[in-house]
C-alpha cells in the first residue's frame, strides 16, 4: 500500500501539489515527492495528467464473496409509519436488483409492524423480513443492530441500503462495524459497475464542495446510507406479490442497556424541515428577530417549512432545529427560497441539492446568486410582502 | 470522572477550492483546525469536569501536524492529549479509524464517557463514533443535544437525542459513547494560562505497534472501502437574475414558480 511516483513520467508540472489536501507533496529536482503527512486519499492520482502517480492497494479477498446475493433495504419506521425515504430506497434498490439479476428485500423491525409489510411489497419488495417483539417498540441501537447483524449473517445480502436519517446514521455504522464491512455515508448516487458487478456509491464530502465515488471491493454486504429526497420514489402497485418472512429472534438478547423514556416533538416546526417540499429560509438580512414573521407568512402561503442561516440561529432569533447547512440540517426540497441569506459555503452545503433555489438579496454580489435558479436583487422587505400577496391571489 | 474526547484535525473549510481544470481540491498553506463539532464535544467534557471533578483527555489519530489540534485542546483546559500517528494508519476509512481509536482507548484504560463530534467536517460521515462504541462493546447515543443527568458512581447517563421531528430522552449505562450536536453548548475560547500550558505540555504519542494494531485492519489496505473517483459537483449553469421593479420581479417569479407545478 503506497502512493508511488513514476519518475520517468513526472514532468514536474505541480498539478498534484495543488491537488493535495494535506500539503504532502514537494518538488525536488522537478520531480514530485510524497511527504510523510500523506493520507493516501488519492487526490494526486486523479490530478496527474501524465499517469505518473499510482496508488497500489492490496485488499485481502474474502472467501465467500459470491455467496452474497440480493439487495436489502432497511424499512425504518417510526410510530407505526414507514419513513418516506424507504420508498425511495425501494425504487433505487429495484433498479440495482434488476441489474444484478437478484431479489429486492425489505427488513422490518419493531412491534406490531406486520401491517406495514404489504405496502413494502406494493412498493417493490420481493420479500419482507420481519422481526417483531413488543420490546422493539421504540428504536434502540443495541437490539436493532443485533437483529440486523443476525439477519445479514444468515441471509447474506450483497447490498444493504438504509436512509441517512438520524436513526440510520446511528444504527448502520454500528452494524457495519460489527460485520467489519464497508459503509458509505449519505450517498446521493448509486450505480452498479456493469463488469465487476460492484456498487458505485457517490457522496458529497467537504460540505458538498467535492463528490467522491466509493466502492467496497472485497467485503460484503456493501452498505450505504442514502440521503432523503434524492432518489426517485418507487411506484406503488397494489397487485404486486411478495413473500413475508417472519424471522425468529428468540435466541437474541434484545434487552440492551439503553432505554427511551419519552419523545418530545418540536412544536416550533409545524412542518418537518427534512420532509418539506417547500422551504423558506431567513438570514441576517431580516435585521431582527420579529421580522421572521415575514418568512413564516411566506412559508404559510406556500404550505412550506421555515429554515434559517446559522447567524440568525446563533443570534437567538429562531431555534437551532431550523438551521440549514453544514452544522445544521441537510435539506432537499422542491423549492428553497433564501431571503437575506448571503449564501456562504457552509449554508450552501445544506441546501444546494434543492431542485429549485430562489434567492432574494439586496447585494448583487452575494454568493447565494451563484447557487440560485432565480435571483431577485432587491430589498426583501419590499419583495417578500409583494410575493406573499401575489401568491395569495394565485391560490384563490 | 474520566472523560475522553475524540478530536480530528480537519482542513479549514474556507480553504477548500476546486481547480476547475483538474477537478481536484486546491489546498495551499492548509491551516488545520479542530473539527468544529469536536469543539462542542470538548466543551461538554470540560463542563462536566468542572461540575463534578475528574479528568478530560483528548485523543486524535492523524498525521504529525495533528499535534497542533491537541495543543489547542490543552489550551482550552483539556488535561492530556494523545496523538496516534503512524504511516501504517494513513488512508484508514471510518471502520479502520474506529478500530484504531478503540485500541487507543483500550490502552488508555479506564473511562466513564467518550464524547465525539456529530461528524467530521471533511468526510461528513458520522460513522466513527458508533464504530468506536461497537468495537469497544459499549452503548452509544448519537446526536445528543443535552446531557440531562450523569452519575458516574451509579453508572447512569440520561441525555436528549435529537431526531428529525424533535428529541427523545434516552438513558443508558456507563461507560458509554455519545456524539454531540452544535446545540449542546457554546464552546469557550482558550485562556491565556491555557495557551502557556499548551506550549509546554507534552503530547503523548502512540504508534501502531504501541497499540498492537492488527495490520490487516488498518490503513488503506485494511480498509474495506476505497475512493475511486473525486470530482466537482456540477455547477448550476441555468441560473437567472430576474430584473425589474419589485412588482415586476415578483410577477415574473410567481409565473416561473407556477410553471414548475410545484406550488
Ligand atoms: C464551521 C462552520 C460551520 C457553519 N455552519 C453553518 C450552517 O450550518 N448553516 C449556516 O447557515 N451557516 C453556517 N456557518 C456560517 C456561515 O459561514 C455564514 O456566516 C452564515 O451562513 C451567514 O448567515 P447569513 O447569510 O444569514 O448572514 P450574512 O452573511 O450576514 O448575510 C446577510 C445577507 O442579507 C442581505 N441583506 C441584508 N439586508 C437585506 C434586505 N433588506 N433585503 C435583502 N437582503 C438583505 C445581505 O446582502 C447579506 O448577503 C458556518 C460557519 C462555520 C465556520
Ligand atoms: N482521526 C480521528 N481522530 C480522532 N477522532 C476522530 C477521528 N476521526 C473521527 N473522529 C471522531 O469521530 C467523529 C465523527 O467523525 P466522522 O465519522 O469522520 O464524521 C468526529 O467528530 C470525531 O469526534
Amino acid at each position: 500500500m503506497a502512493i508511488k511516483i513514476i519518475e520517468d513520467k513526472c514532468t514536474g508540472c505541480k498539478l498534484c501539489l495543488s491537488a493535495c489536501p494535506y500539503g504532502a507533496i514537494e518538488m525536488v529536482d522537478k520531480k514530485a515527492r510524497i511527504l510523510p503527512q500523506c493520507n493516501l486519499c488519492g487526490a494526486c492520482v486523479e490530478a496527474c495528467k501524465f499517469g505518473a502517480i499510482i496508488m497500489d492497494v492490496k485488499k485481502e479477498e474474502i472467501a465467500d464473496k459470491q455467496s452474497y446475493k440480493g439487495v436489502w433495504v432497511f424499512a425504518e419506521s417510526r410510530r407505526g409509519e414507514i419513513m418516506p425515504v424507504v420508498y425511495e430506497l425501494l425504487g433505487e434498490g429495484r433498479k440495482l436488483a434488476d441489474e444484478l439479476n437478484s431479489d429486492l428485500s425489505a427488513v422490518l423491525i419493531g412491534s406490531q409492524v406486520d401491517s406495514l409489510s404489504s405496502s413494502l411489497i406494493g412498493y417493490g419488495a420481493d420479500k419482507v423480513f420481519v422481526a417483531e417483539d413488543k420490546e422493539l417498540e421504540s428504536f434502540r441501537d443495541e437490539p436493532f443492530s443485533r437483529i440486523l447483524v443476525h439477519l445479514i449473517k444468515e441471509e447474506k445480502p450483497e447490498i444493504f441500503l438504509a436512509g441517512a436519517t438520524a436513526i440510520g446514521r446511528s444504527l448502520i455504522p454500528k452494524v457495519a462495524a460489527r460485520l467489519r464491512t464497508g459503509l458509505t455515508a449519505d450517498c446521493t448516487g448509486l450505480a452498479v459497475n456493469p463488469e465487476k458487478k460492484i456498487l458505485l456509491q457517490t457522496r458529497p464530502a467537504f460540505g458538498g464542495n467535492i463528490m467522491a465515488t466509493i466502492i467496497c471491493p472485497e467485503q460484503r454486504p456493501q452498505m450505504s446510507t442514502v440521503r432523503h429526497k434524492v432518489m426517485k420514489k418507487a411506484e406503488f402497485d397494489k397487485n404486486r406479490k411478495g413473500r413475508i418472512i417472519r424471522k425468529n429472534i428468540d435466541g437474541l438478547d434484545i434487552s440492551g442497556e439503553t432505554k427511551v423514556l419519552n419523545m418530545v416533538e418540536d412544536l416550533t416546526q409545524k412542518v418537518n424541515l427534512t420532509e418539506a417540499n417547500i422551504i423558506v429560509s431567513g438570514g441576517r438580512g431580516l435585521g431582527e428577530a420579529k421580522n421572521f414573521k415575514l418568512i413564516e407568512d411566506l412559508s404559510k402561503v406556500l404550505g412550506g417549512a421555515v429554515g434559517a442561516s446559522r447567524s440568525v440561529v446563533d443570534a437567538g432569533w429562531i431555534p437551532y432545529s431550523h438551521q440549514v447547512g453544514q452544522t445544521g440540517k441537510t435539506v432537499c426540497p422542491n423549492i428553497y427560497i433564501a431571503c437575506g441569506i448571503s449564501g456562504q459555503i457552509q449554508h450552501l452545503a445544506g441546501m444546494q441539492s434543492s431542485k429549485i433555489i430562489v434567492a432574494v438579496n439586496k447585494d448583487p454580489q452575494a454568493p447565494i446568486f451563484k447557487a440560485a435558479n432565480y435571483g431577485l436583487v432587491g430589498d426583501l422587505f419590499e419583495i417578500v410582502p409583494l410575493l406573499i400577496n401575489k401568491l395569495k391571489e394565485v391560490n384563490c | 470522572m474520566n472523560i475522553v474526547v475524540c478530536i480530528k484535525q480537519v482542513p479549514e473549510n474556507a480553504d477548500v477550492k476546486i481547480n476547475q481544470e483538474t477537478n481536484t481540491l486546491i489546498r495551499e498553506g492548509i491551516p488545520g483546525i479542530i473539527n468544529p463539532f469536536d469543539t462542542y464535544a470538548m466543551e461538554e467534557a470540560l463542563r462536566l469536569k468542572e461540575k463534578m471533578t475528574g479528568k478530560v483527555t483528548a485523543i486524535s489519530m492523524g498525521p504529525p501536524q495533528a499535534e497542533a489540534a491537541l495543543r489547542e485542546a490543552v489550551s482550552l483546559g483539556v488535561d492530556d492529549g494523545i496523538l496516534i500517528s503512524d504511516r501504517a494508519v494513513a488512508g484508514s476509512d471510518t471502520l479502520a479509524t474506529s478500530y484504531i481509536l478503540a485500541q487507543g482507548l483500550k490502552k488508555y484504560g479506564q473511562f466513564d464517557l467518550i464524547i465525539c463530534g456529530k461528524q467530521a467536517m471533511d468526510g461528513d460521515t458520522a460513522q466513527v463514533g458508533p464504530g468506536i462504541a461497537e468495537t469497544l462493546g459499549i452503548p452509544h447515543i448519537a446526536y445528543v443535544r443535552k446531557i440531562e443527568e450523569i452519575k458516574p458512581e451509579a453508572k447512569y447517563l440520561r441525555v436528549e437525542r435529537m431526531l428529525e421531528e424533535g428529541y427523545e430522552v434516552v438513558e443508558t449505562s456507563l461507560p458509554a459513547l455519545i456524539t454531540v450536536v452544535k446545540e449542546i453548548n457554546e464552546p469557550r475560547l482558550p485562556s491565556f494560562k491555557g495557551m502557556l500550558r499548551a506550549k509546554k505540555e507534552e503530547i503523548i504519542r502512540w504508534t501502531a505497534s504501541d497499540l498492537k494494531l492488527d495490520e490487516k485492519r488498518i490503513g488503506l489496505d485494511g480498509s474495506p472501502t476505497l475512493v475511486i473517483k473525486i470530482f466537482t459537483p456540477e455547477a448550476r449553469t441555468d441560473g437567472e437574475i430576474i430584473e425589474g421593479t419589485p412588482e415586476e420581479q415578483v410577477e415574473k417569479l410567481a409565473e416561473k414558480l407556477k410553471e414548475t407545478k410545484m406550488v
